[in-house]
């Protein structure tokens, strides 16, 4: 008697446990839920150790001078990914300092300048940008933007600023400055479509009151803006981490040279370029295993540029209460 | 309203049944033929469009086989059979000592057909096809000829009025077995080459940009003037590029094309080691187009499922054969004679528990 009193006791202590409110359904789908989530965390953390594991005998060999190194040598069995590193760094900085000032513009425009049957169509055809595959970009980077870089652009700034290292070096039209058009052209869709959802969830009192008090439509903009700069980061970094994982439009327009060089004509090459270009054809167990380790340290980039993203929202959003959370 | 989601749920629901009911059904239609043989392969991506000529040619013939082909790379082929995942591999270049010591078994290389690498360039005006020297094609890749002007490649193309422009370099970005017969010939033809260098699939450019497979390094080429690469032969031939003659080791300036890929493997057939792995670039025939290759099926000679194993050694035995004549075609240099008996004899080596399958 006494048993099954216990057992009914622990029965219903873990009913409450797991739903609060004492309805079947909704405990089944709590724990739904929860089981969807874990399996995320799953999957992020068997990533982690898969790799970690597989590049064990790179990271044995090499160490920490696997990150310092600049020898990327697959005949002699020297791997170095420094230069990886840097082109993957330097060409997401191109894209994004593209990118980030046309992206909030048209986000400014479609939301607080364009009236609404111009509006729409804009905002479509932005978004469709997003939904073209990325070897398609690739194959425009080649035979359009290529050349129009190696007969127009190039030649025209290292006319007047080949004084500085970053417009020195030879024309090809392959190379990082290109890399980083192509990833801009592929960021601004995203960077932009949720800047205007930021923008237009900045309450329309705010704009009212700007007004009010005499401001002019560039001003009362600024005041929307600063409204909405925590979720305008957290587009920014949307964008960002596309770019540090685009492959296929990187590799078939960055030249795909692992060499470091400040001139942004140069050919570079990028992380995930790499691992998708020599993954197959890998011969030899360190080969393989330096791949990888490739692979965990892109990974480990994007957390840690993720991580300073958060960080950086909470920090501003503490501090100006705004609003626009919506990234 | 309430109408139009009531009927959506229903369409979602009905969609979900249709999709089980279909997909058991592909399922149980799979299952019912299981009394049939699969065969797995993977590998080299050069030799792709013929092998998979062949699969669909062989399997008219028996209806009953299923034999499939991945083309993954090279490596990743050679690293699946290792694994023994598949039933048999292909590569391009030969496996090495130390990938055949790492194997759980003997594992056998049978040729198929040939392939050529060849030199392709974009020089505006120039309509006749250039000529280049190994020292030639060696310096300019080492990034040690800088313009096309240079006495070095003038040399050899009198009565050619050459560009005063710099010369840009394309090779391939990604690991590729092209590229392991392209460095394998100018590891041997220069001996600066073979040491700062050497060959592989992803070997260190000294300089150059990389365009990934023969399609990138084709684009490249072609929409950058004053740009020189490589390419394959049968890409080469489609795409109707301009194409380099290579001083061969008899000193004769060769096209390259069907023929004289042929050719190189016959003048060195005399020295092919018993395993039949071996490079022919830099072969010695007067007509022989230094730049060739082999490309090989891998298998294990001693087969665990005898079954299976007569069904492989059959399809590979009519591959050689009747297989070949699908080669030119597709522009690939079938095998020469003596080859095919050589290659035949390899075949019929392959064993399951002992006896012999062919």
């Amino acid at each position: 008697m006494s048993a099954v009193s216990e057992k009914f006791g622990a029965y219903s202590t873990w009913r409450r446990a797991i739903s609060p409110t004492g309805n079947t359904g909704d405990a089944v789908f709590r724990f739904l839920m929860l089981l969807v989530a874990l399996l995320m965390v799953g999957i992020v953390l068997a990533m982690v150790i898969a790799l970690a594991s597989e590049s064990m005998l790179s990271l044995r060999q090499f160490g920490f001078s696997f990150l310092t190194s600049r020898d990327w040598n697959p005949v002699k069995g020297e791997f170095g990914a420094l230069p990886f590193l840097w082109g993957t760094i330097a060409s997401s900085i191109i894209a994004l300092l593209i990118s980030v000032p046309f992206s909030i513009g048209i986000a400014i425009f479609l939301v607080e300048q364009a009236p609404r049957y111009i509006a729409r169509p804009v905002g479509f055809l932005v978004e469709l940008l997003a939904a073209i595959p990325s070897v398609v970009y690739g194959v425009w980077g080649i035979f359009v933007l290529a050349p129009i870089l190696r007969n127009y652009v190039e030649p025209g700034l290292a006319k007047w600023f080949s004084w500085i290292p970053l417009f020195s070096g030879s024309i090809t039209g392959y190379g990082l400055l290109t890399g980083g058009i192509i990833l801009a052209i592929m960021v601004t869709p995203i960077i932009s479509a949720v800047v205007r959802d930021v923008l237009a969830a900045v309450p329309g009192s705010q704009r009212e009151a700007a007004l009010a008090l005499g401001a002019t439509k560039w001003e009362m903009i600024r005041v929307v803006l600063v409204n909405g700069v925590p979720g305008i980061t957290g587009a920014v970094i949307l964008g960002l981490g596309r770019a540090l994982g685009e492959t296929m439009a990187v590799t078939m327009v960055i030249g795909n040279r692992p060499e470091i060089s400040l001139s942004l004509f140069e050919p570079s090459y990028t992380i995930a370029s790499a691992i998708a270009n020599e993954f197959t054809e890998a011969t030899g167990d360190l080969y393989l295993s330096a791949l990888v380790e490739l692979g965990l340290i892109l990974f480990l980039v994007t957390f840690v540029v993720n991580g300073f993203a958060r960080l950086l929202v909470w920090n501003v959003t503490r501090q100006t209460g705004g609003v626009g959370r919506a990234a | 309203m309430s109408v139009s989601k009531r009927s959506s749920q229903l369409l979602v629901w009905l969609s979900v049944v249709v999709f089980l009911v279909v997909s058991i059904a592909c399922n149980g239609g799979s299952g019912a033929g299981s009394g049939s043989l699969r065969l797995q392969g993977a590998g080299a991506t050069f030799p792709n469009p013929l092998y998979q000529k062949w699969l669909s040619e062989y399997s008219r013939q028996h209806p009953d086989l299923k034999i499939e082909y991945q083309s993954i790379g090279s490596g990743a082929g050679i690293k699946q059979l290792k694994e023994q995942t598949i039933d048999y591999g292909a590569s391009d270049a030969p496996m090495t000592d130390a990938d055949l010591k790492s194997a759980p078994g003997e594992i056998v290389h049978v040729p198929t057909v040939l392939g050529a690498v060849v030199i392709t360039y974009n020089l505006q005006g120039i309509t006749q096809p250039l000529r280049f020297s190994p020292e030639v094609i060696a310096d300019i890749f080492l990034g040690k000829i800088k313009k096309w002007n240079d006495p070095k490649i003038t040399a050899d193309n009198p009565g050619v009025t050459l560009p005063a422009s710099d010369i840009t370099v394309v090779h391939r970005a990604e690991g590729s077995g092209t590229s392991a017969v392209f460095t394998d010939y100018l590891s041997k033809v220069s001996a600066e080459w073979k040491e700062k260098v050497g060959a592989g699939t992803s070997p260190s450019w000294p300089i150059g940009m990389g365009g990934k497979g023969n399609e990138g390094v084709t684009g490249q080429v072609k929409s950058t003037p004053n740009t020189i690469g490589y390419v394959e032969l049968a890409y080469a031939v489609q795409n109707k590029l301009p194409v380099g003659q290579v001083k061969n080791a008899s000193g004769n300036f060769i096209t390259p094309s069907i023929d004289t890929v042929t050719a190189a493997a016959a003048a060195s057939a005399a020295n092919m080691p018993d395993d039949l792995r071996v490079s022919i670039t830099n072969a010695a025939g007067p007509d022989a187009y230094p730049i060739s290759s082999y490309t090989y099926v891998l298998v294990y000679k001693n087969q665990k499922d005898a079954a299976k194993g007569k069904v492989l050694v059959n399809f590979l035995w009519w591959g050689i054969h009747d297989g070949e004549s699908f080669a030119k075609d597709l522009q690939y240099a079938p095998l020469p004679a003596d080859i095919v008996k050589r290659a035949e004899a390899k075949i019929n080596s392959v064993t399951a528990n002992g006896t012999a399958l062919r």
